[in-house]
């Protein structure tokens, strides 16, 4: 019985699997045409990994870390500048001139981004060591802080010579094709959700629990919250190297703190403490950014309504929607979120096949329950209602 | 069983024999006895209060040794020091022959100490919780602390997490995998063992609260320790309950072949499993012994029920 | 360096930790009580730059600043209200999220409301009025902000220390749980808290604002990321010990710009509490917590 099971999940896995890349390499057949899906799916995809990479040391160790930004805007610098054509590096450091060190030195794409990651890492490493002993209050605003002065630091003229100051680096060679994107961003993901799955998850878990609890299992609260901090900076790293080819452009002003929050809205969405939940999260809230774009447009009523047009309703303004409104609506929905359904979509548990197939029993059985109750209240009004009127009569 | 039973007896006997022929022969208890726990002078003082006042206690191998007082008498916070919540003001913690735990004043607290035998120590040396609990004292809590959203199982797994032979890299790409198998056998034979197999996959806060007591001390259990510290381990149960729990720990100290340091109010409990008992007022040792005499006691009675010292 | 550019510029680093000081004590007040970096403070803050812009177009100074005053603390307490309240009981990240997600919403519909654009901040004559002494001209803004602020903070501390409200804030911030048994209407005691806090971030902004000359939607949460830094510098939950920071964050703020490396301002703020958080985590006039087990 059991494994019958398992090989029915195996199957509805690769089914799954051969969909997407089906759907990409439909996608892949005609770029041109496909160019607006490509972009969403691409852009999700690089925002999954920093959302899962934040989930991971938020949701799965309970330390608020809020250096993402600051985080993806180091990988996003040292990718592009590791990839760019060294012929093109003259022209985009016209006004500084690239460092001699550097200037010949050109990295594959992969190579960069595990660079980013090293980098990352080790700058957690370093930030992580005062901060982790300390409360999770003080993280979230060291953590903070460092993404401003990683931003103060790149766009130093000082440093001209290796960050291009506050230009940027730009032209950086974008993704192969599609499935470059996904395949990598996919692999961070599985990384971080094996990692999540091992024993040391389990102690992340444990420390986000009850750390005293924890450290009275034999678990070093410093280095499980270190290990955690490493990881998801390395890996939102990544993320922002994934960012900065996906836009071919890093540039200061793309990592700022709303960046950070951006990303704590896809995590808070999906589920604190839910890989599953990250990713939806990040595709919900990439794709309903583009789609709600209107929202940031003028319109009147005739644009929206065509059987409107002509009279004197339909010139008239669409109250609200201008510049901006978009936003006000997704900070809206982050509240929205918090206060009255902070499970998020998927709760602090993963998505299974098991779980989906059982929504519409679960459903069915709330539909029921509810049904019931509303059944009962009725007959005890009625009977209230009876006893009213037996009292009455006497 | 009989014969531990029997070993256990003839254990008492020798402690007895300690109280009546003075040191000679606890020289030779001592070396029949392999000392597990060791606490000498040990001082907490917060600001101006002196929470554990001069505590010295011994814990033999195999022995279940109480740790009892009023409230407040500074019993948790003995306990803390010995398990490396706090750093003691002054005074010392073997474990084994190892020192865990050294504490002189110094600095500020130098100057406000108000505790005993200033200047008998000269380090401090700090070991934190974990580390503690690596080397083998494993601990519950007076108000449960178990990972209440998390399986009954995976309370138990991730205490395997301490000992296991892995590295986040391997960890992270199943090159453990025999390591990960052993800790879940390991985890379900202890399961098996308390009984609690049958609610692996509940989450361990819908448990009974006697279960969740049970599963917290399965969980100390499953860190291997050689000494386990209880606190409060009755709190909140009832009669039949307590005398369960009774039965229990002394089934867990032959099982797995512990030391045991508890805290308890309860009484029968305490009368009926330990060994040796040490009664602290006020952080201060004010008798030691058998049950007996220490239920005999005039300070613990006066202690307990505030009466004054019949002379 | 002339002496005149340094009293100069030592004036500008005490009005603008003047400011800092006003705002850093909402963050510390509202952390000693509940717990929680309140990150909206420092949008509260920008949004009552925004209402002296638009109170001032109505009504003259006077009138105006009660009114800024005024809607600024309504805000703050319908931002408690609302967002805050019902997580009371709820784990403290939980809150915190709701806090950035309502810094996150004041910056949206600052940015909607009022666009991107910096709006011009009022320049109120009587604040503005310039004295020149020898090479120094100051305005009586800048000589006004500290101390202002060490009056507010000296009364605030009496009102702590010797009033029966302050009384119940110092047994909340202690234990919630405790006050409450003991009669004491903690959420009123929260709600207060915040009143005061936005008080004082209200003037706190004519003073920052006055000196800065304009208003945009992002111009709070530096300032009040800065604030909060302020506060863990002089110890979470000291008021005194806040408005110490506060100074120290400005003048070394003004230090660094004077010195030419203005890219690195508000940098410099976090390399301060990279510092206090390795040699003093508990701050300057913190006390060490001790958790309980």
């Amino acid at each position: 019985m059991k494994t019958s099971k398992k090989s029915i999940r195996i199957i509805a896995d690769a089914v799954l699997v051969a969909l997407v890349i089906g759907y990409l390499a439909l996608l892949q057949s005609n770029t041109t045409a496909h160019s607006y899906a490509i972009t969403i799916i691409e852009r999700s995809c690089i925002y999954a990994v920093a959302a899962v990479s934040m989930n991971l040391i938020i949701g799965f160790t309970g330390q608020f870390s809020l250096g993402t930004a600051g985080f993806m805007c180091i990988g996003a610098y040292v990718t592009g500048i590791f990839t760019i054509p060294v012929k093109m590096r003259d022209q985009i450091y016209y006004l500084y001139g690239m460092a001699d060190c550097i200037h010949d030195i050109k990295l594959p794409l992969i190579a960069a981004l595990a660079l980013s990651a090293l980098l990352c890492g080790l700058i957690a490493a370093v930030i992580g060591w005062p901060v982790l002993r300390l409360k999770s209050d003080y993280l979230a605003i060291a953590t903070l802080g460092f993404s401003e002065i990683v931003r103060a630091i790149f766009g130093w003229d000082g440093l001209g010579k290796i960050t291009n100051a506050s230009y940027g680096v730009s032209n950086i060679p974008p993704f192969a094709n599609i499935f470059e994107c996904v395949a990598i961003c996919g692999v961070c993901i599985l990384i971080m959700s094996l990692l999540i799955r091992s024993s040391y998850g389990r102690a992340f878990k444990a420390v986000r629990d009850d750390d005293v609890a924890a450290e009275a299992m034999g678990i070093n609260l410093f280095r499980t919250k270190q290990l955690s901090f490493v990881v998801s900076s390395a890996f939102a790293g990544v993320a922002g190297g994934l960012l900065a080819v996906f836009m071919r452009s890093a540039v200061t002003s793309t990592f700022t703190v709303a960046l950070t929050y951006n990303i704590l809205l896809m995590v808070v969405l999906g589920g604190i403490g839910s890989v599953s939940g990250s990713i939806i999260g990040a595709f919900l809230v990439t794709g309903s950014q583009e789609w709600l774009r209107f929202l940031d447009k003028e319109y009147v009523f005739s644009d929206l309504i065509p059987g409107l047009s002509g009279t004197v309703f339909g010139s008239a303004q669409v109250p609200l929607l201008r510049n901006g409104f978009r936003m006000v609506i997704f900070s809206i929905l982050l509240m929205v979120v918090v206060l009255f359904w902070n499970h998020g979509i998927t709760g602090s548990k993963e998505l299974s096949w098991a779980r989906i197939i059982s929504i519409p029993s679960v459903l069915r059985e709330r539909k029921l329950r509810k049904a019931e109750e509303a059944k009962r209240r009725e007959q005890e009004e009625a009977a209230a209602r009876a006893l009213e009127k037996e009292v009455r009569g006497q | 069983m009989s014969v531990q039973e029997m070993e256990k007896r003839k254990d008492s006997a020798a402690a007895e024999g300690v109280k009546a022929s003075e040191t000679k022969s606890e020289t030779a208890a001592a070396q029949k006895k392999e000392n597990v726990l060791r606490l000498e002078d040990l001082t907490m003082q917060f600001g101006g209060v002196v929470a554990v006042n001069n505590l010295s206690l011994e814990v033999n191998k195999g022995e279940i040794v109480a740790l009892i007082g009023p409230n407040g008498a500074g019993k948790t916070t003995a306990f803390n020091c010995i398990t490396g919540v706090y750093q003691p003001t002054n005074g010392r913690i073997t474990f084994l022959g190892q020192t865990l735990m050294e504490g002189c004043p110094t600095g500020r607290a130098a100057k406000t100490y108000a505790g005993e035998k200033a200047g008998k120590y000269t380090k401090n040396i700090h070991h934190s919780p974990d580390e503690i609990c690596r080397a083998g004292i494993a601990r519950t809590f007076q108000n449960i602390r178990l990972f209440p959203k998390q399986s009954v199982f995976d309370n138990v797994l991730v205490a395997k997490h301490m000992r296991a032979k892995q590295n986040p890299f391997t960890a992270t790409f199943g090159l453990n995998h025999a390591e990960e198998k052993r800790m879940r056998e390991e985890t379900w034979a202890l399961l098996k063992e308390q009984n609690l197999d049958s609610y692996a996959s509940y989450e361990a806060g819908s448990l009974p609260y006697g279960m969740q007591r049970r599963l917290e001390i399965a969980r100390a259990l499953a860190t291997d320790p050689k000494l386990l510290c209880l606190d409060e381990p009755a709190a909140g149960m009832n009669p039949q309950e307590t005398l369960d729990l009774s039965d229990f720990i002394k089934k867990i100290r032959d099982q797995y072949h512990l030391t045991i340091l508890l805290i308890e109010h309860h009484m029968n409990l305490v009368m009926g499993i330990s060994d040796r008992i040490y009664c602290i007022d006020f952080g201060k040792l004010i008798a030691k012994g058998t049950a007996e005499e220490v239920a005999n006691d005039p300070k613990v009675i006066s202690a307990y029920l505030g009466m004054q010292e019949v002379v | 360096m002339s002496l005149s550019y340094f009293i100069q510029q030592l004036l500008n680093g005490l009005s603008l930790g003047g400011a800092y000081a006003l705002i850093a004590i909402g963050y510390t007040m509202v952390y000693g009580i509940l717990r929680m970096i309140n990150f909206a403070h420092g949008d509260e803050f920008m949004m009552a730059g925004y209402f002296m812009i638009y109170s001032i177009a109505v009504f003259p100074w006077f009138i105006s600043i009660p009114i800024v005053i005024a809607a600024t603390v309504v805000l703050g307490v319908l931002i408690e209200r609302v967002a805050y309240r019902p997580l009371r009981n709820a784990p403290r990240m939980s809150v915190m999220i709701s806090a950035i997600g309502v810094s996150y919403l004041l910056e949206n519909l600052a940015n909607y409301l009022f666009t991107a654009m910096p709006q011009s901040y009022p320049q109120i004559p009587i604040l503005k009025y310039v004295y020149n002494f020898g090479d120094i001209s100051v305005s009586r803004v800048t000589i006004l902000a500290p101390v202002l602020t060490i009056v507010l903070t000296v009364l605030l501390v009496m009102l702590v220390n010797k009033t029966k409200l302050g009384m119940a804030m110092r047994a909340c911030s202690k234990d919630q749980e405790t006050a409450k048994i003991m009669g004491i209407r903690v959420d009123n005691v929260i709600t207060m808290t915040f009143v005061i806090g936005c008080a004082l971030a209200a003037v706190g902004s004519i003073l920052y604002f006055t000196d800065r000359n304009t208003v945009q939607p992002y111009s709070g949460s530096l300032p009040g990321l800065k604030c909060f830094v302020a506060a863990v510098i002089g110890g979470i939950g000291n008021i005194p010990g806040a408005v110490v920071g506060g100074f120290i964050v400005g003048i070394c703020q003004i230090a660094i710009t004077a010195a030419g490396y203005s890219v690195f301002s508000d940098a410099f703020t976090f390399v301060l509490l990279f510092i206090i958080l390795l040699v003093r985590p508990s701050g300057l006039f913190g006390e060490k917590a001790v958790d309980k087990v």
